[in-house]
């Protein structure tokens, strides 16, 4: 399973850095929440990915036994999967502001305060 | 729960839901904002007496015990900073009743504002890796609006780059924080330092250390990293300018100044040459974008970026003196950098441009004003007896110390460009005669609430350089305590050690 995941996270990363390339800027922003979710699964497979083994203390037990299934990185993961949402939000909103502005959906025409 | 290290995350918190609920009055929430500024620079100063006097202080959230609980903690370094964001927040504050337009005004300027101090003061007090991004997120989203706000063209164009290139910065930390907590299995940064000494792969940490490097890079605007920041400081009104000149940079290079002393020390060797390269590289690349400008507020703007190399310098050299050269260097560079663009504001206001070509005889115009330029720009240039003269011998000497002549040949150089430059800017904005003839028959002086903040930061640029002695112990004090993080772990961890 670690295996496959390695290769949807190397696959949404490069994925992301190429839209963020592209000229667009609503591949832009695409790109940028591709990134963000390619973080997301990194931290949850590097929490060690373990199966039928909740964090949960049995009732004749004193502690816990290892190996359980770590809840932080998931705990983790919500958190950064609310700021990346709310994040996004805004960068959807800009954009839209930016090409009402500029009237344009390149990049490079975003040149007016490039002059020295 | 220690209140004087949760007091600089409340009020201005408070500062601005109390804004919010006064959205339609302005005039009370100019007010709230002031006195909310106040008490921040109150409790930051409160919490520095405290901890000169008892040393490092933790407090746990929510009384769960660290590592588990997430965990306040403040040393001198940390409190100099909460201090310093205080000051800036009400000098900006102050500011900003004379400046803003009612348009921003209406449209929440001052709870942002005040957003953004809760971020800045959350990201200098928190001893969690993972709270250390949320907070960052919390600077960043309002960052986002404050440079946004408006709406005109440059300002869209300017918040494109800088959000773009702020998120990259912020997947590539988070991303890092993940695998640090598979390599570590902990997030409060006292134990990480405990922990990451037993880990026992030296190189995995030492990849992790640099993708930290990056992330806290882009963020802290190094080179080569720090394109988004001329692409957009220029382009807000004048006191948001200022705000992020002041704070949002520094809290890049607190992030940076703290991982690379407490948590990747392993290979010094490594890192912070690694480190010293790249703030020799971040002076020169910063000035000489300086000296191709001809706006106002792009040269104060890679101004910043050449400064940035001056802190990350005294990290990368990483002896006694350096840290204290680099905390000292901070800020002086805080209180200068800020009042410079204030400056560049009341300009702005007296001859409606930031283009030096058509600005000009401001010196006879306004001999106040100029004087007022001048103390913080010679400053920043390290002209004795003023506060950057002592922050950049402090930083020469320990280069000089640890044998690096080439770093401190390019610090001497950049200090003279950055002279030059300075000298562009008064030449062209005070000295020159009008380059326009409508010049007001009787000068109108700029209103006082514009005036004040400027006056003050200046005496302070004075002070720090007649008094620079007991600053220099405070540094000095600040740098032992990141030097030899024992302390700082023993506070955080209890006894469980």
């Amino acid at each position: 399973m670690e295996t496959v995941l390695a290769f949807v996270i190397g696959g949404l990363y490069a994925a992301g850095l190429y839209m963020m390339m592209r000229r667009s800027i609503v591949k832009l922003i695409i790109g940028l929440s591709l990134l963000g979710q390619a973080a997301n699964l990194l931290i949850f497979t590097l929490g060690r990915l373990i199966r039928g083994r909740p964090a949960l203390i049995a009732p004749e037990a004193t502690h816990l036994l290892e190996p359980f299934a770590d809840p932080l990185p998931q705990a983790l993961i919500l958190t950064a999967i609310v700021i990346g949402f709310g994040v996004q939000a805004f960068a959807v909103v800009l954009i839209k502001r930016v090409y009402q502005t500029v009237g344009r959906d390149d990049l490079d025409d975003m040149k007016a305060t490039d002059e020295p | 729960m220690n209140l004087l290290l949760v007091l600089p995350l409340l009020i201005p918190f408070l500062t601005a839901v109390a804004a919010l609920l006064a959205w339609n009055r302005r005039y009370v929430q100019r007010g709230l904002s002031v006195v909310g500024a106040a008490g921040l620079l109150g409790a930051g100063l409160g919490l520095l007496a405290s901890i000169w006097r008892e040393g490092v202080q933790a407090t746990q959230m929510g009384n769960w015990p660290a590592p588990f609980g997430i965990t306040l903690v403040a040393d001198l370094f940390s409190a100099i900073m909460v201090v310093l964001a205080g000051l800036m927040g009400l000098a900006v504050a102050v500011y900003s009743v004379a400046s803003m337009d009612a348009g921003r005004e209406s449209f929440g300027y001052y709870p942002l504002l005040h957003i953004l101090l809760t971020g800045v003061c959350g990201a200098f007090l928190t001893g969690d890796i993972f709270n250390l991004y949320v907070w960052f997120e919390v600077m960043l989203v309002a960052s986002f609006v404050l440079l946004a706000l408006g709406g005109k063209r440059a300002q869209l164009e300017g918040a494109t780059k800088y959000v773009t290139l702020n998120l990259m910065a912020s997947a590539l930390f988070l991303a890092a924080v993940g695998i640090l907590y598979g390599v570590a299995g902990t997030l409060n940064m006292a134990d990480l330092a405990r922990q990451l000494s037993l880990v026992g792969q030296p190189g995995l940490v030492t990849a992790l250390a640099l993708l930290f490097l990056v992330a806290f890079g882009i963020k802290a605007a190094v080179f080569p990293l720090f394109f988004w920041l001329p692409a957009s400081y220029h382009t807000p009104p004048v006191a948001v300018s200022a705000i992020f000149a002041g704070l949002l940079t520094k809290v890049g290079v607190y992030a940076l100044m703290r991982v690379f002393t407490l948590l990747f020390v392993h290979d010094v060797g490594y890192t912070h040459t690694l480190i010293l390269v790249i703030a020799g590289l971040t002076m020169v690349t910063g000035v000489l974008g300086a000296v191709a400008q001809n706006e106002f507020r792009r040269i104060l703007s890679f101004h910043i970026v050449s400064q940035i190399g001056y802190m990350v310098m005294g990290l990368g050299l990483f002896t006694h003196l350096a840290l204290a050269g680099s905390v000292f260097y901070i800020v002086h560079h805080i209180i200068v950098k800020t009042n410079l663009f204030l400056i560049s504001g009341v300009v702005f206001r007296l001859q409606d441009t930031y283009q030096l070509k058509r600005l000009g005889g401001l010196y006879r115009a306004y001999p106040g004003v100029a004087i007022l330029f001048l103390i913080p720009a010679l400053s920043l240039a390290g002209i004795p007896p003023l506060s950057g003269f002592f922050a950049k011998l402090a930083l020469v000497k320990a280069g000089l110390e640890t044998q690096q002549y080439l770093i401190v040949a390019t610090a001497l150089g950049v200090s003279l460009l950055t002279l030059f430059s300075m000298t562009k800017i008064w030449a062209e904005v005070f000295w020159k005669s009008a380059a326009r003839s409508p010049q007001p028959a009787v000068p109108r002086p700029p209103p006082a609430a514009l005036i004040l903040p400027i006056v003050v930061l200046a005496m302070l640029t004075v002070a720090m350089g007649l008094a620079a002695g007991p600053l220099f112990t405070l540094a000095t004090r600040a740098a032992e305590q990141l030097l030899n993080p024992a302390d700082y772990i023993q506070v955080v961890l209890g006894g469980r050690l």
